[in-house]
């Protein structure tokens, strides 16, 4: 019951919070100087005012703000101002399932093995693994994702001829293997650097000594009673993760010319295809919000002192 | 006050890899700042005799030539002296934002306080760099744009650390008489509060600026930050990336020289960290 009341006060946040961004991001975009249908030859004053009228743009700016909002609520982000013939949410649609398994692979990997690699430095110190660790945060923090994935391509797809430089191909893993390592590196870099420390912090304490005392083996006191603890700070650093990972996507994406959303953004960013931007702003604002949200409910379920005080 | 920069000075004179790295960063920035001197091409001189001629010393192309036969040493400095100024000045813009959010937040206290500071809260959980990215396609590639969006989203961290020593502060005597003699809350918040918390920001700052660089080589290399015919790391980098079956030197060197800058930044900044809070380390 508690935890429902908690969890409804977090919900209760992070709607006006989307709100909010929406109703900034829309204000901002209608300030901007220059109209979407600017181009280097001016339309003919009569062209202009029949596209402003059919995209709605000669009515009042609150008339325009409550139409859009009232479209938002149906999922609808209305027309893009540069794909002629479709609506910016038949855009993300399209682009969502790649963007999507890019992102969700990344994430997976960079848990997993951060995690995995974060636990072996922190048993195993002074340890080849715990070098390789450091070694890997180094260069995730130097080599940015721009510089690693043409350079990964040069370097197996050009030279050694293992791996195809870009494309899609519907999803074919060959195709993926290059984009996700790279997206994924950075978190994964910083996850096992966190998990290196907390695992250490949480070795110090006297429950883990006591199991150590009692006889327990090595697996069954890491997964049984120091893993949850250790995991606390990787739990509240997944949002950031996700966020890592959208921002890697919009260059993984570009480069590798995958169609996901965060090639339609650039595209949309470089056209100023102001609907389309706008679109995809609250598209990754409501994932990183349902995220923050995911993030609260696993903190629930690792840290049971926040279930009393609740 | 002296006393801890010179106790953080012989610090970090026994820590040989930050006084490296910061050796390089120096030598780096007097390189972009002289070395297209040293060169007879120009950054936008286009030699139609050799386009995209690997490094060699004839007709001095050092780096060699891009497609268009530009000459690459120049060009990657300028674009390195632009990446250095880019993000040295919107970690100055990042700083006096946030210090001052963050001093008026922690002195305020109370109601204003944590209205500011769920403020802060909201804004660190968004994708901040999407918003540059809106912020560049609404008001177009402005330069001075381009040092204020990304300057906006590195403040949140220097606000967040400004406050909590400015409440610490707040409590202090010396503030008390402040008060005393009468000083206004913007007089107290200017010659007590932020000489107090310039040494933690300052360590900050050297963490900033990276951050700051590779979000202008982000914005830069996705064709939304510095245009040509001037070059940033950045669309270095980008061009590179487009020749780099033919022409691997083009993605090679301006890549190379980021990553060697965004490591000596951290370690610098790491380096002073553990200087100034030896309990971190």
């Amino acid at each position: 019951m508690l935890t429902i009341r908690y969890f409804l006060r977090r919900l209760g946040g992070a709607v006006p919070t989307l709100f909010l961004i929406v109703t900034a991001s829309f204000f901002l975009m209608r300030l901007a100087p220059g109209g979407p249908f600017d181009r280097e030859q001016a339309l003919p004053a009569d062209v202009a005012a029949n596209l402003n009228s059919s995209y709605g743009l000669d009515q009042p700016l609150v008339a325009q703000y409550a139409r859009y909002l009232g479209a938002l609520a149906h999922g609808d982000f209305g027309p893009s101002f540069r794909y002629r013939d479709f609506s910016v949410t038949d855009l993300i649609a399209q682009g969502m399932p790649v963007t999507l398994s890019l992102g969700t692979l990344a994430l997976a990997l960079a848990l997993g093995f951060g995690v995995l690699l974060g636990c072996l430095a922190a048993l195993y110190r002074h340890s080849f693994v715990d070098y390789a660790t450091l070694g890997l945060t180094i260069a995730a923090i130097a080599i940015p994702s721009f510089v690693l994935l043409p350079f990964l391509g040069l370097l197996f797809g050009i030279h050694l001829h293992w791996l195809p430089v870009a494309g899609w191909q519907g999803g074919d893993w060959r195709h993926l293997v290059l984009p996700v390592t790279v997206l994924s590196l950075p978190p994964l870099a910083y996850i096992a650097r966190m998990t290196r420390a907390s695992l250490l912090e949480v070795l110090r304490k006297p429950y883990l000594r006591t199991a150590f005392a009692k006889g327990l083996p090595m697996h069954t006191v890491i997964l049984r009673h120091a893993l949850r603890p250790t995991l606390l700070p990787v739990a509240g650093y997944l949002a950031p993760a996700v966020a890592s990972i959208m921002t890697g996507s919009l260059v993984v994406e570009t480069i590798a010319g995958l169609p996901g959303i965060g090639r339609y953004l650039v595209q949309g960013a470089l056209n100023r295809d102001y609907t389309l931007v706008l679109g995809m702003v609250i598209v990754y604002s409501t994932v990183l919000i349902a995220m923050g949200l995911l993030v609260d409910l696993l903190y629930l379920w690792l840290d049971p002192r926040i279930r009393l005080e609740a | 006050m002296s006393g801890l920069w010179t106790a953080a000075r012989d610090r970090l004179r026994l820590n040989p890899v930050a006084r490296t790295a910061s050796y390089l960063i120096f030598f780096v920035a007097l390189l972009a700042l002289v070395g297209p001197l040293l060169n007879p091409n120009r950054f936008d001189t286009l030699d139609w005799a050799h386009p995209a001629t690997p490094p060699s010393v004839i007709h001095a192309h050092w780096f060699g030539t891009d497609r268009l036969g530009r000459d690459l040493f120049v060009r990657t400095l300028d674009g390195t002296r632009i990446s250095l100024a880019i993000g040295l000045f919107a970690t100055a813009v990042s700083l006096v934002v946030g210090a001052l959010y963050g001093a008026i937040a922690g002195y305020a206290g109370g109601r204003l306080d944590r209205l500011m500071m769920r403020g802060v809260e909201i804004l660190s959980g968004l994708p901040l760099i999407f918003f540059v990215i809106f912020l560049t396609v609404l008001f177009g590639h402005h330069a001075l744009l381009l040092f204020l969006s990304i300057g906006a989203v590195g403040w949140l961290t220097t606000a967040r650390i400004v406050r909590g020593q400015t409440l610490s502060i707040r409590r202090q005597e010396f503030v008390e008489a402040a008060i005393a003699g009468g000083a206004s809350s913007f007089r107290i918040i200017r010659k007590h509060v932020i000489p107090n918390v310039i040494g933690t920001v300052v360590i900050y700052a050297t963490l900033t600026v990276p951050q700051m660089i590779l979000y202008e080589s982000f914005l830069s290399f996705l064709g939304l930050g510095v245009q040509e015919p001037h070059a940033s790391l950045g669309s270095l980098i980008a061009d590179g990336a487009a020749e780099m079956e033919a022409a691997p030197w083009i993605l090679l060197i301006p890549g190379g020289l980021l990553a060697l800058l965004l490591l000596c930044f951290n370690l610098v900044g790491d380096g002073l960290r553990d200087a100034l809070d030896p309990q971190e380390s």
